[in-house]
Protein backbone atom coordinates (compact mmCIF):
# COMPACT_ATOMS: atom_id res chain seq x y z
CA UNK A 1 0.00 0.00 0.00
CA UNK A 2 1.53 3.24 -0.66
CA UNK A 3 0.38 6.06 0.81
CA UNK A 4 -1.08 8.95 -1.41
CA UNK A 5 0.01 11.69 -2.80
CA UNK A 6 -1.12 15.45 -1.74
CA UNK A 7 -4.28 15.93 -3.58
CA UNK A 8 -4.46 12.74 -5.18
CA UNK A 9 -8.30 12.40 -4.63
CA UNK A 10 -8.52 15.70 -7.19
CA UNK A 11 -8.90 15.03 -10.44
CA UNK A 12 -6.52 17.26 -12.46
CA UNK A 13 -8.78 18.12 -15.64
CA UNK A 14 -12.43 18.52 -15.95
CA UNK A 15 -14.53 19.10 -18.67
CA UNK A 16 -17.92 19.51 -17.94
CA UNK A 17 -20.86 21.59 -18.87
CA UNK A 18 -21.81 22.57 -15.21
CA UNK A 19 -20.14 25.68 -13.34
CA UNK A 20 -17.52 25.13 -10.51
CA UNK A 21 -17.26 26.50 -6.88
CA UNK A 22 -13.43 28.00 -6.70
CA UNK A 23 -13.66 28.19 -2.96
CA UNK A 24 -13.99 24.24 -2.35
CA UNK A 25 -11.93 23.72 -5.46
CA UNK A 26 -9.07 25.75 -3.93
CA UNK A 27 -9.42 23.76 -0.51
CA UNK A 28 -9.51 20.95 -2.15
CA UNK A 29 -6.69 21.34 -4.22
CA UNK A 30 -3.98 22.24 -1.12
CA UNK A 31 -5.89 19.64 1.41
CA UNK A 32 -3.76 17.38 3.04
CA UNK A 33 -0.52 18.71 2.23
CA UNK A 34 1.00 20.61 4.97
CA UNK A 35 4.37 22.03 2.36
CA UNK A 36 2.09 24.03 0.41
CA UNK A 37 2.80 27.76 0.90
CA UNK A 38 1.29 29.73 -2.19
CA UNK A 39 -1.87 28.41 -4.38
CA UNK A 40 -2.60 30.96 -7.35
CA UNK A 41 -5.79 30.46 -9.36
CA UNK A 42 -7.13 32.13 -12.63
CA UNK A 43 -10.63 32.30 -13.47
CA UNK A 44 -11.84 33.39 -16.73
CA UNK A 45 -15.42 34.67 -17.06
CA UNK A 46 -17.52 35.04 -20.19
CA UNK A 47 -17.63 39.19 -21.73
CA UNK A 48 -20.62 40.90 -22.69
CA UNK A 49 -18.53 43.12 -25.34
CA UNK A 50 -15.55 42.99 -27.48
CA UNK A 51 -14.02 46.67 -27.44
CA UNK A 52 -12.19 46.46 -30.29
CA UNK A 53 -14.41 44.95 -32.78
CA UNK A 54 -17.30 47.94 -31.64
CA UNK A 55 -19.44 45.38 -30.14
CA UNK A 56 -20.63 47.52 -26.80
CA UNK A 57 -22.03 46.56 -23.75
CA UNK A 58 -24.70 43.60 -24.06
CA UNK A 59 -23.98 43.01 -27.61
CA UNK A 60 -22.27 39.56 -26.92
CA UNK A 61 -25.79 37.58 -25.67
CA UNK A 62 -24.74 34.15 -25.31
CA UNK A 63 -21.28 31.97 -25.82
CA UNK A 64 -21.57 28.38 -26.74
CA UNK A 65 -18.22 26.21 -26.51
CA UNK A 66 -17.40 23.16 -28.35
CA UNK A 67 -14.76 20.47 -27.71
CA UNK A 68 -12.38 17.66 -28.77
CA UNK A 69 -13.65 15.12 -26.55
CA UNK A 70 -10.69 12.70 -25.51
CA UNK A 71 -8.43 14.95 -27.12
CA UNK A 72 -9.12 17.93 -24.90
CA UNK A 73 -8.65 15.75 -22.02
CA UNK A 74 -5.24 14.10 -22.99
CA UNK A 75 -3.98 17.74 -24.43
CA UNK A 76 -4.32 19.10 -20.56
CA UNK A 77 -2.73 16.26 -19.01
CA UNK A 78 -0.02 16.72 -21.29
CA UNK A 79 0.17 20.57 -20.39
CA UNK A 80 -0.12 20.04 -16.52
CA UNK A 81 3.26 17.83 -16.95
CA UNK A 82 4.51 20.08 -19.13
CA UNK A 83 4.45 22.39 -16.04
CA UNK A 84 5.15 20.43 -13.71
CA UNK A 85 8.22 19.73 -15.26
CA UNK A 86 9.02 23.39 -15.61
CA UNK A 87 8.33 24.79 -12.06
CA UNK A 88 8.48 23.60 -8.29
CA UNK A 89 4.52 23.08 -8.54
CA UNK A 90 2.76 20.66 -5.75
CA UNK A 91 -0.47 19.98 -7.54
CA UNK A 92 -2.27 21.30 -10.76
CA UNK A 93 -5.86 21.98 -11.71
CA UNK A 94 -7.84 22.98 -14.52
CA UNK A 95 -11.87 22.96 -15.00
CA UNK A 96 -12.94 24.27 -18.27
CA UNK A 97 -16.87 24.46 -19.20
CA UNK A 98 -18.65 23.45 -22.51
CA UNK A 99 -22.17 24.34 -23.99
CA UNK A 100 -23.79 27.57 -23.61
CA UNK A 101 -22.52 29.84 -21.20
CA UNK A 102 -24.65 33.52 -20.11
CA UNK A 103 -22.06 36.76 -20.13
CA UNK A 104 -20.60 36.79 -16.38
CA UNK A 105 -20.64 32.97 -16.11
CA UNK A 106 -17.48 31.59 -15.39
CA UNK A 107 -16.13 29.88 -18.34
CA UNK A 108 -12.35 28.44 -17.01
CA UNK A 109 -10.49 27.69 -14.01
CA UNK A 110 -6.99 27.02 -13.36
CA UNK A 111 -4.99 26.54 -10.65
CA UNK A 112 -1.76 25.86 -8.76
CA UNK A 113 -0.32 25.17 -5.61
CA UNK A 114 3.98 25.43 -4.64
CA UNK A 115 5.93 25.90 -1.65
CA UNK A 116 6.15 29.49 -2.91
CA UNK A 117 4.50 32.26 -4.72
CA UNK A 118 7.24 32.99 -7.57
CA UNK A 119 6.56 29.16 -8.85
CA UNK A 120 3.15 29.30 -8.29
CA UNK A 121 2.11 32.37 -10.08
CA UNK A 122 4.03 31.43 -13.11
CA UNK A 123 2.75 28.24 -13.23
CA UNK A 124 -0.49 29.38 -13.57
CA UNK A 125 0.28 31.75 -16.60
CA UNK A 126 2.13 28.97 -18.35
CA UNK A 127 -0.68 26.51 -17.79
CA UNK A 128 -3.32 29.29 -19.17
CA UNK A 129 -1.18 30.43 -22.19
CA UNK A 130 -0.54 26.84 -23.32
CA UNK A 131 -4.41 26.11 -22.43
CA UNK A 132 -5.73 29.05 -24.74
CA UNK A 133 -3.18 28.06 -28.01
CA UNK A 134 -2.99 24.26 -27.69
CA UNK A 135 -6.20 23.02 -26.05
CA UNK A 136 -9.28 22.12 -28.66
CA UNK A 137 -11.82 24.56 -27.72
CA UNK A 138 -13.94 26.66 -30.19
CA UNK A 139 -15.91 29.32 -28.85
CA UNK A 140 -19.23 30.59 -30.79
CA UNK A 141 -20.61 33.97 -29.96
CA UNK A 142 -24.21 34.97 -30.34
CA UNK A 143 -24.56 38.34 -31.44
CA UNK A 144 -27.11 41.03 -32.65
CA UNK A 145 -25.94 39.87 -35.94
CA UNK A 146 -26.21 36.26 -35.27
CA UNK A 147 -24.12 33.64 -34.23
CA UNK A 148 -20.17 33.92 -35.08
CA UNK A 149 -17.28 31.75 -34.77
CA UNK A 150 -14.48 33.68 -32.16
CA UNK A 151 -11.26 33.98 -33.51
CA UNK A 152 -8.06 33.35 -32.30
CA UNK A 153 -5.59 36.07 -31.26
CA UNK A 154 -2.09 36.12 -32.52
CA UNK A 155 -1.41 38.28 -28.64
CA UNK A 156 -2.33 34.25 -27.31
CA UNK A 157 0.82 33.05 -29.46
CA UNK A 158 2.45 36.25 -28.25
CA UNK A 159 1.58 35.17 -24.62
CA UNK A 160 2.88 31.29 -25.33
CA UNK A 161 6.26 32.65 -26.87
CA UNK A 162 6.94 34.74 -23.85
CA UNK A 163 8.22 31.63 -22.45
CA UNK A 164 10.16 30.37 -25.41
CA UNK A 165 7.05 27.94 -26.75
CA UNK A 166 5.92 28.68 -29.82
CA UNK A 167 2.17 28.16 -30.32
CA UNK A 168 1.24 29.01 -34.06
CA UNK A 169 -2.31 28.91 -33.51
CA UNK A 170 -3.96 32.51 -34.78
CA UNK A 171 -1.79 31.87 -38.04
CA UNK A 172 -2.13 28.42 -38.05
CA UNK A 173 0.09 27.09 -41.38
CA UNK A 174 -2.08 26.97 -44.42
CA UNK A 175 0.81 24.78 -45.93
CA UNK A 176 4.27 25.11 -47.07
CA UNK A 177 5.12 28.34 -47.60
CA UNK A 178 2.98 29.77 -45.02
CA UNK A 179 3.78 31.92 -41.98
CA UNK B 1 -5.55 2.38 -46.30
CA UNK B 2 -8.23 3.77 -45.14
CA UNK B 3 -8.40 6.48 -42.15
CA UNK B 4 -11.36 8.12 -40.14
CA UNK B 5 -11.54 11.96 -40.44
CA UNK B 6 -13.17 14.25 -37.56
CA UNK B 7 -14.14 17.97 -37.98
CA UNK B 8 -14.63 20.59 -35.37
CA UNK B 9 -16.46 24.14 -35.09
CA UNK B 10 -17.05 25.95 -38.39
CA UNK B 11 -15.33 23.24 -40.34
CA UNK B 12 -17.92 20.29 -38.51
CA UNK B 13 -20.80 23.07 -39.60
CA UNK B 14 -19.43 23.00 -43.14
CA UNK B 15 -18.41 19.43 -43.85
CA UNK B 16 -20.22 17.53 -41.21
CA UNK B 17 -18.50 16.13 -38.17
CA UNK B 18 -16.51 13.27 -39.21
CA UNK B 19 -15.63 11.36 -42.69
CA UNK B 20 -13.53 8.40 -44.10
CA UNK B 21 -10.21 8.86 -46.88
CA UNK B 22 -9.11 6.38 -48.69
CA UNK B 23 -4.78 6.92 -49.25
CA UNK B 24 -2.33 5.32 -50.75
CA UNK B 25 0.06 3.78 -47.54
CA UNK B 26 2.67 6.25 -46.69
CA UNK B 27 0.67 9.20 -47.07
CA UNK B 28 0.98 12.14 -44.97
CA UNK B 29 -1.27 14.64 -43.31
CA UNK B 30 -1.01 17.30 -46.06
CA UNK B 31 -1.58 14.94 -48.90
CA UNK B 32 -4.47 13.84 -47.35
CA UNK B 33 -5.55 17.51 -46.84
CA UNK B 34 -5.01 17.82 -50.68
CA UNK B 35 -7.36 15.10 -51.55
CA UNK B 36 -10.18 16.23 -49.80
CA UNK B 37 -10.37 19.87 -51.09
CA UNK B 38 -9.83 17.61 -54.81
CA UNK B 39 -13.15 16.56 -53.74
CA UNK B 40 -14.65 19.93 -54.59
CA UNK B 41 -17.56 21.82 -52.65
CA UNK B 42 -17.78 21.75 -49.71
CA UNK B 43 -13.72 20.45 -49.13
CA UNK B 44 -12.40 22.55 -51.48
CA UNK B 45 -13.58 26.28 -49.68
CA UNK B 46 -13.26 24.70 -46.17
CA UNK B 47 -9.95 23.25 -46.92
CA UNK B 48 -8.35 25.47 -48.68
CA UNK B 49 -4.66 26.48 -48.64
CA UNK B 50 -4.91 29.81 -47.53
CA UNK B 51 -7.33 29.42 -44.46
CA UNK B 52 -5.43 28.65 -41.22
CA UNK B 53 -6.31 25.29 -40.10
CA UNK B 54 -4.90 22.86 -37.40
CA UNK B 55 -4.51 19.46 -37.96
CA UNK B 56 -4.85 16.58 -34.52
CA UNK B 57 -3.36 12.98 -35.48
CA UNK B 58 -5.14 10.21 -33.42
CA UNK B 59 -5.81 13.28 -30.71
CA UNK B 60 -2.70 15.22 -30.45
CA UNK B 61 -1.85 18.16 -32.54
CA UNK B 62 0.49 17.39 -35.63
CA UNK B 63 2.10 19.08 -38.70
CA UNK B 64 1.12 18.35 -41.82
CA UNK B 65 4.14 16.31 -42.64
CA UNK B 66 3.40 13.63 -39.93
CA UNK B 67 3.03 10.23 -41.76
CA UNK B 68 -0.80 8.40 -41.67
CA UNK B 69 -1.25 5.01 -41.00
CA UNK B 70 -4.43 2.65 -41.58
CA UNK B 71 -7.52 3.22 -39.03
CA UNK B 72 -6.00 6.35 -37.64
CA UNK B 73 -7.69 9.37 -36.65
CA UNK B 74 -7.15 12.85 -38.35
CA UNK B 75 -9.14 15.76 -37.37
CA UNK B 76 -9.15 19.48 -39.14
CA UNK B 77 -10.30 22.42 -37.06
CA UNK B 78 -9.87 26.31 -36.85
CA UNK B 79 -7.14 27.61 -34.36
CA UNK B 80 -8.54 26.67 -30.82
CA UNK B 81 -10.10 29.56 -29.19
CA UNK B 82 -10.55 28.20 -25.64
CA UNK B 83 -9.82 29.31 -22.12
Amino acid sequence: MSIPSPSAHVPRVSIQTADFDTGAELAALRAGDLGVGAVVSFVGTVRDRHEAEALGPGSIQAMELEHYPGMTESAIEAMIDATMARFRVRAARVIHRVGVLQPGEQIVFVAVTSSHRGDAFQACEFLMDYLKTQAPFWKKETTPEGARWVDARVSDDAALARWGDFASNAVASGGPGQA
Amino acid sequence: MKIKLRYFASLREALGAQGELELPEGSRVGEARDRLIARGAPFEASLARHKALRAALNQALCDESAVLADGDELAFFPPVTGG
